[in-house]
């Protein structure tokens, strides 16, 4: 468990409009062991989605190193690139982002059909475990459209696992559901991340924060601060605790 | 991605827009059938040219009064004709190899007989007209030589007109036919020769003495041209060599001077006749290839909108995983499939156009294999042409700008 999965030294992220220079990261160093469940917080602004799409090889920094898993990113190529984020990383976004028009059970398939070495009925039986471990078996036919917010971030983090991923990163995953949802979600993920995996999420509801292991709060592109989580809470003990929306409206 | 995959992503995406990948067809279902079509009905005429020229008899050689200008033939012979029945006469004892020859003069007038009257083309000819066009009658005789001397007022009728003058299917033996005022007796019919490639109708002529037409009819002394016969084939260059120096002493041309008439067989003609079509048929075919050409833009165009309108598409394809490389070949398939489907679709309509030409126009199609082949190989072809930059565009998104992109 002592080695980094991620390890980022000096990460620089400058956006430049013209003239103008963002600086968006200005120094991030970081590690993030094996099986950690980490916590991204930190005000608007502050950096937190742009880092996360560094270390989900959706974006390269300005300067800076990053070892993934003992992989240099820093010198791949493009193709390079897509085949880690195919291969180690599953990426899970606030806006879901799942295809239109596109079964449930199509799109966990997505990854797959990019990796190469599976065949059709291995893809659909893979899918439909990672379908099973959201607990949407049920919806796999139905169309992304045809499906509530909870359930399509539920069909978007079965695609994020269905390529056995080392790293799962979710950036606000829970930003667009009610709080029982939400919870529901972060269950799943505390799920896989029992599992072995490595959880990294942002969040700006310290509720959720207190369900990861450690929290990692930005500022004006650096790492302020890093609190380690005492009493960290377990999704499954919260849910019956949070009453239903019905009950709410019942007493 | 294996190509099994990239097909199956390929047709499910345009499997989601029906009617817009049927409309991105049109442009190239329309530009297919129309350069099968055009081809079909190119080569149709053009085989029906070859047709009717070989129809003139293997062996033909033709003279025309005028010198020739560039391999050009043309076959209405003016006022300026040089050409005599002396000349004729002349060929026919002094050439070895020319077999048969007939002055021929000709009279475009009205033929009435009875309440009915045709306008038609009146050729004064030898009866060796028979031999040399290797035109025999279908019924009667054709005229003799007797009437050939008298001056007699005889003719045989082409088909059309016998049956314009007389009734369908008739022959009017013995009938008498007025051409300008002055009464003909019908000896023979001929046989039918059929409608040319160009609308022509061959059966749509009379053929009397040539003495009787040029004196009564045309009053001129001069030929509109000579047809000649080789002895064979293989004669037919030695008869017109012979008839090519025989004309120049006999016309008094000095060694300096150009030939006052053009000599040529039924091959030559055969040819020109051929290019002339041949250009026809190239003509109209780029006109079709140009809307191929419209309609592949057609396909950029939707693709190009089509990759726009799912930027966000193609982001979260390579947020999971997916390189260019996977992006490009989708969006190219996708553009070859438009095609191609379009150019098989295409090509049926294309076909059952000739079909639908050639039924009502009574025009002859050929449907080569090639020119279907032609049309559709093209239609591949625009399809990665035009598919290749829409999809070059889509496969350099960079991710996280096409994730959001709204
Ligand atoms: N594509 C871009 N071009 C220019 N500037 C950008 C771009 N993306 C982000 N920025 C800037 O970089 C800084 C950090 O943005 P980032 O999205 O990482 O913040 P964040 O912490 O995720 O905020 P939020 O909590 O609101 O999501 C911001 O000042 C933002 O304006
Ligand atoms: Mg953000």
């Amino acid at each position: 468990m002592a080695d980094p999965i991620i390890s980022v030294k000096h990460i620089v992220k400058i956006y430049k409009m013209g003239d103008v220079e963002v600086h968006a990261l200005r120094g991030i160093n970081l590690d993030i062991k094996q099986g950690e469940f980490s916590a991204i917080m930190g005000a608007s602004g502050s950096g937190k989605s742009t880092f996360m799409n560094i270390i989900g090889c959706l974006d390269t920094p300005s300067s800076g190193e990053y070892l993934l898993d003992g992989v240099e990113v820093a010198k791949l190529n493009r193709d390079e690139l897509a085949k880690l984020r195919n291969r180690k990383l599953g990426f899970v976004f606030q806006a879901f982002n799942l295809l239109p028009r596109t079964t449930a059970l199509e799109n966990v398939e997505l990854p797959l059909l990019y990796s190469n070495n599976h065949s059709s009925s291995q893809r659909r039986e893979k899918a439909m475990a990672a379908l099973e471990a959201v607990g949407l078996a049920d919806r796999s036919g139905h169309y992304s459209n045809q499906l509530s917010g909870g359930q399509q971030q539920r069909v978007a983090i079965a695609r994020s696992l269905v390529n056995d991923p080392v790293v799962i990163l979710a950036d606000e995953p829970t930003g667009n559901l009610d709080t029982r949802t939400s919870v529901e979600v972060i269950e799943i993920f505390q799920k896989l991340n029992e599992k072995g995996i490595t959880v990294v999420l942002v969040t700006h509801e310290p509720d959720i924060a207190q369900f990861s292991t450690r929290n990692i709060v930005f500022r004006d592109g650096k790492v302020s601060k890093i609190i380690e989580v005492e009493n960290r809470k377990i999704a499954a003990e919260e849910l019956p605790k949070i009453p239903l929306p019905m009950d709410e409206l019942e007493s | 991605m294996n190509v099994l995959n990239v097909l199956r992503v390929s047709y499910r995406s345009l499997g989601r827009n029906k009617l817009r990948s049927f409309l991105t067809m049109l442009g190239i279902i329309i530009g297919v059938a129309a350069v099968i079509a055009m081809l079909a009905i190119g080569q149709g005429a053009s085989n029906a040219v070859k047709e009717q020229i070989a129809g003139l008899g293997t062996n033909v050689v033709i003279v025309f009064p005028f010198a020739s200008t560039q391999g050009n033939v043309r076959f209405q012979a003016g006022e300026t004709s040089r050409l005599t029945e002396s000349d004729a006469v002349a060929i026919a004892a002094q050439c070895p190899a020319v077999k048969y020859v007939t002055p021929v003069v000709r009279v475009v007038t009205q033929i009435i007989a009875g309440t009915q009257n045709w306008r038609t083309s009146i050729m004064g000819v030898y009866p060796d007209f028979e031999q040399i066009r290797n035109w025999p009658v279908k019924s009667g005789d054709y005229f003799t030589s007797t009437d050939e001397r008298t001056a007699a007022k005889v003719c045989v009728l082409g088909q059309t007109v016998a049956d314009n003058l007389f009734g369908p299917g008739s022959i009017p033996l013995g009938a008498t036919v007025q051409i300008r005022n002055l009464p003909f007796r019908v000896v023979g019919v001929l046989a039918s020769k059929g409608q040319s490639s160009m609308g022509q109708d061959n059966d749509d002529i009379v053929i009397a003495p040539f003495s009787t037409v040029q004196q009564k009819l045309a009053g001129t002394i001069y030929a509109n041209m000579l047809f000649a016969s080789a002895i064979s084939s293989p004669a037919v260059n030695t008869a017109v060599e012979e008839i090519t120096q025989f004309l120049r002493i006999k016309h008094n041309l000095r060694s300096w001077e150009a030939n006052d008439f053009t000599v040529r067989t039924q091959t030559e003609i055969a040819s020109t006749a051929d290019a002339t079509t041949q250009t026809m048929t190239l003509l109209l075919a780029s006109v079709a290839a140009i809307s191929l050409v419209v309609g592949g833009i057609g396909i950029m165009n939707i693709m190009l909108v089509s990759v726009t309108e799912r930027t966000r598409e193609i982001g979260i394809r390579m947020a999971v995983g997916a390189r260019g490389g996977d992006v490009l070949t989708q969006f190219l398939i996708e553009a070859v499939t438009l095609s191609l489907a379009g150019g098989l679709i295409g090509v049926i309509l294309g076909v059952l156009t000739s079909r639908f030409v050639s039924s009502i126009q009574k025009w002859p199609v050929v449907i080569s294999p090639e020119s279907v082949g032609l049309a559709f190989f093209f239609a591949a072809i625009i399809g990665i042409f035009f598919g290749w930059y829409p999809a070059r565009k889509a496969a350099n998104l960079n991710p996280i700008e096409a994730l959001r992109y709204e």
